[in-house]
């Protein structure tokens, strides 16, 4: 089974994909960190990165957090694409308040 | 039920892909496929539910809850409540019979919080899934996976908490159970029942409107969610958390995601609620122990992944 180095140039971290395997799932089954997990269905948008260089396939995705036109500038989420090729990836911001909630101890307000 | 308003009925769930979301709920949760209809939606139940269908899944590009339902006592309750509503200001929109199969006419309405809910008086009464209801045996054979024994509640994330209160106590009949209350008074999570649950539906302060949490189905005991949990890892679900021990309510739960990355809930035990009951608080500061009894810490996914 063939299988894709994964560069995620915001972290500087390496893991390395199996074939058919979504990138996030790589990342989580080497206890490495460096994208957010969230619903791990495509539903949440947390794991949302951009794919600077290399080629992948997508599953679906909620075109809330990954419309088409972002899709087509390799925004996509994590947890959703499986690589063809080695990648070099890149985290996206979560929206303020979603960071907002991150760091605060009052999430609720 | 002080106004009629009876029990949660159903829920309409958006997924991604329908084959991918009907596997997960019948052969994972234990939901048993009741009918289809030309829209292309699902419709499931749990075994012990009398009527035809509680859960509703329809495909969609993006994931999340399009409405719940309550069952009202009876037509009369329907009308009464279709005008209280309406005298209290609440937009209602009529959704005719059979727009769900075999379920009769829904006032459907959406509250401050931006989420739509409905009522209704009539659906089909199939009676529990599997068993009699002469001489009916303990449970159904041939149920699968965590062998699910009602769709209990759902939890939404929204704003306008203190109006979304008034509607579901004051117009519809719900008693606060239990609340979040942060240091300067402010109620951030409210729990209502409109029976001797715990809670037949949830809500937590969100800045962005009509967020769903989760669906939740009700487990015998803390076996069968331990049994849910070793079902998940053996079918490799995404998991959120669990098995733990709720603060609020004082269920034992364990959380997990459906396919499209909508949160589901088994759980078992909790309180009970009487209308002489007084709502029990939980400070926010205390919002760790409130949610997960044993870590005393919340995981950042329970407040901020939702669909």
């Amino acid at each position: 089974m063939a299988e894709f180095q994964v560069f995620n140039r915001t972290t500087g971290d390496h893991f390395i994909c199996q074939e058919g395997q979504s990138v996030l799932k790589a990342m989580e089954q080497l206890g490495m960190k460096c994208v957010p997990v969230g619903c791990r269905g495509g539903g949440c948008g947390f794991c949302k990165i951009r794919v600077l260089e290399g080629d992948f396939e997508c599953g679906k995705m909620s075109k809330v957090h990954a419309p088409p036109d972002a899709v087509e500038k390799g925004e996509v989420l994590a947890c959703r694409i499986y690589p063809l090729t080695d990648l070099t990836i890149e985290c996206v911001p979560l929206p303020e308040a979603a960071l907002a909630k991150q760091t605060t101890t009052k999430p609720l307000r | 039920m002080k106004k009629g308003v009876m029990r949660p009925g159903h829920v309409q769930i958006r997924v991604l892909d329908m084959g991918d979301a009907v596997k997960h709920y019948t052969d994972l949760l234990g939901l048993i496929e009741t009918d289809r209809d030309d829209q292309g939606r699902v419709y499931l139940k749990a075994w012990s539910e009398v009527d035809k269908f509680s859960v509703v899944l329809r495909e969609a590009d993006e994931p999340g809850c399009d409405f719940m339902g309550f069952k009202v006592v009876d037509e009369a309750a329907l009308n009464q409540l279709e005008k209280d509503l309406v005298d209290y200001g609440v937009e209602v929109e009529q959704v005719p019979a059979e727009e769900l199969k075999d379920c009769g006419r829904r006032v459907r309405f959406t509250v401050p919080s931006g989420h739509a809910f409905e009522l209704y008086a009539d659906k089909k009464y199939t009676g529990k899934w599997g068993v009699s209801s002469v001489n009916p045996e303990a449970w159904p054979r041939g149920l699968q996976g965590m062998k699910a024994v009602r769709f209990d509640h759902a939890l939404f994330y929204g704003p306008e908490l203190a109006a979304v209160y008034d509607i579901f106590v004051n117009v519809l009949g719900f008693y606060l159970a239990e609340q979040v209350l942060d240091p300067e008074g402010t109620r951030v999570a409210q729990f209502l029942t409109v029976s001797m649950k715990e809670h037949d539906v949830a809500f937590i302060h969100h800045e962005e409107k009509g967020k769903f949490h989760h669906a939740s189905f009700f487990l015998d005991t803390w076996e069968a969610v331990l049994r849910a949990a070793d079902l998940i890892s053996m079918t490799d679900t995404s998991i959120d958390i669990g098995p733990t021990r709720h603060g609020l309510t004082h269920g034992q739960t364990i959380y997990f995601f459906d396919p499209s990355g909508n949160r589901n809930e088994v759980f078992c035990g909790g309180d009970y609620h009487y209308p002489d009951h007084k709502p029990i608080t939980w400070k926010a500061e205390d919002l760790g122990k409130a949610i997960f009894y044993h870590d005393r810490v919340l995981n950042e996914r329970f407040l901020t992944v939702l669909t």
